[in-house]
């Protein structure tokens, strides 16, 4: 079966979500690839949104953090307050699952300014929910398309940090959270190298090569001595994907590829 | 005791030049209604606070109504930027915006501590994050029981806040469900709150623990059926996302924006006739 390499990424996030995770998602690709392990490897898996829903279980994703879809299918949907404040900061989450605009060789985020803050080249949507989810959650997972604009050397600005400065530099911060512990993109999966905690390639998708990873990275990006080929979509992985994209496509009105 | 009202006569006697103002709503229940009578009577100077502005931001700061804005995320949702949000930030149009940013657990917890009558709300946060670097209000307190550095925000306190809901009754009472986001912190930490219902009924018919604002502790309640749209009031509308991806280039370009608040806003003596306007230039179409 052939696929693309958006679709290799989304099923390469889904697969790291293990069945009865409590995971906090963000809109976008984190909420697809979520949804997507909800409905193949890990039925169990208990999504919680910002806005509130927790347990959702929504048929087509969401367009919006607050669509009605997500409260109707959820155990329960609580204030935006007391998710942040008993579920997340309380210690309730396993996994938080990001997106970013752009990030960096330890896994810290910038979702806010690409420039300088008061005279900024690129005004992003700014912080939103990340900061705490990634500093609380008790790891975190990060998932974005990979290009040199996007994994950078350094940030302009940290909205949500990762691993800081490498090393130790989250247990000296004294956050409660393990941290980002993998970032999947459409060419590859990183993972923190112990010790420095600086992320290196741990797994190719089929029919990637080092060389592509290396043009599409603005860091000297380094491989583990050993690594994998990520597994191809399965039939099964595939028709679940397409068929939540159809779905969802069909609920908001938009074309197949939008969704 | 809440007045029942005209969302006009609300914003004349409830809303002055210079408030700080939260029209809030994650996405659901979105005050635009409330947004476009503010703009329409001319406010002026006002501080905007909202964990989420969106279009109903964008309307207000292109129409020259806030000196501030207070956020955690600015954006169209699944859209884009805000466009107006942006020229004022960066060329100052139609007027400098001060812009102050929190993360969504900050404001949160910050319009919990208004809401509890406290001065600063306190969590585990922005540890290693730049944003206390470029917001000086975000300071740390040390607990005095364990020693643990936490961070400590001051807590929003509105003059007004406005919030969409599905019902009140004839008394006042308001009924609200679905996502719900600050909407019950942002109304119990305002000086004054105006609530827009899609129905007036007899009888509220609340489940037992059910997000319920009682009469007395809100300032008016206005009957505005589909106040929220292009957002959505739970159980009576949908969300128009057609009308979020056609903000986009209407908000792009100073002129289109301009020719846009003069039809659809100033343009019209209220919320029904604005919504009699957008269906029959959608229907033309």
């Amino acid at each position: 079966m052939t696929y693309t390499t958006n679709e290799m990424m989304t099923v390469a996030a889904a697969r790291r979500l293990k069945n009865g995770s409590v995971c906090f998602v963000g809109i976008g690709l984190p909420s697809k690839a979520a949804n997507l392990a909800r409905l193949t490897s890990s039925p169990d898996v208990v999504l919680i949104y910002e806005s509130g829903p927790i347990g959702a279980k929504p048929d087509v994703l969401p367009l919006s953090i607050g669509d009605g879809e997500l409260a109707e299918t959820a155990d329960t949907v609580v204030s935006t307050s007391e998710i942040f404040r008993y579920w997340l900061q309380g210690g309730r989450v396993d996994v938080g699952f990001l997106g970013a605009a752009q990030v960096d060789r330890f896994g810290n985020i910038n979702t806010t300014v690409v420039g300088d803050y008061h005279q900024p080249k690129v005004r992003l949507p700014g912080a939103g929910g990340a900061p705490e989810i990634a500093g609380s959650a008790k790891s975190v997972l990060i998932i974005l398309k990979q290009s040199a604009r996007s994994f950078v050397d350094k940030l302009d600005f940290i909205t949500s940090v990762g691993h800081g400065e490498g090393g130790d530099s989250r247990k000296r911060l004294g956050l409660p959270g393990a941290g980002p512990v993998g970032i999947i993109t459409d060419l590859c999966t990183m993972e923190p190298e112990e010790q420095t905690n600086e992320f290196v390639v741990t797994a190719l998708h089929p029919g990637v090569t080092r060389e592509q990873v290396i043009a599409a990275t603005g860091w000297a990006i380094r491989f583990a001595d050993n690594v994998q080929e990520t597994a191809a979509p399965s039939a099964v992985e595939l028709g679940a994907l397409r068929d939540l994209e159809a779905r969802t496509a069909l609920a908001h009105g938009q074309a197949p590829g939008e969704a | 005791m809440a007045d029942i009202i005209s969302l006009h006569d609300a914003v004349k006697q409830f809303v002055s030049d210079g408030d700080t103002v939260a029209l809030e709503g994650f996405t659901h229940l979105i005050p635009t209604a409330a947004g476009h009578e503010i703009i329409r009577q001319g406010k002026k100077d006002l501080t905007l606070v909202r964990m989420t502005p969106d279009l109903v931001y964008d309307q207000l700061i292109g129409a020259g109504c806030a000196r501030k804005l207070i956020f955690s995320w600015g954006g169209n949702p699944g859209v884009g930027s805000l466009h107006r949000l942006r020229d004022a930030v960066e060329k100052q149009w139609p007027q400098a915006l001060e812009i102050e940013e929190h993360s969504h657990a900050d404001l949160a917890n910050a319009y919990v501590a208004g809401a509890s009558g406290l001065p600063f709300a306190v969590l585990r946060a922005y540890a290693g994050s730049d944003l206390p670097k470029v917001n000086p209000l975000i300071k740390t307190v040390t607990c005095p029981f364990t020693g643990e550095v936490l961070a400590a925000v001051p807590s929003v306190r509105p003059d007004v806040t406005v919030i969409h809901a599905q019902k009140a009754d004839r008394k006042g009472n308001v009924l609200l469900w679905g996502i719900l986001g600050v909407q019950k912190e942002a109304a119990l930490a305002a000086k004054r709150c105006i609530v827009t219902v899609e129905e007036i009924v007899d009888d509220l018919q609340a489940p037992m623990n059910a997000c319920v604002l009682p009469t007395w502790a809100l300032s008016a309640v206005c009957h505005v059926p589909g106040g929220a749209h292009p957002s959505y009031a739970h159980g009576y509308t949908e969300r128009d996302n057609r009308f979020y991806q056609a903000w986009d280039p209407i908000a792009r370009d100073r002129e289109t924006f301009t020719a846009w608040i003069n039809e659809y806003i100033h343009g019209t003596a209220n919320f029904s006739e604005f919504q009699a306007k957008l269906a029959r230039a959608s229907e033309a179409k």
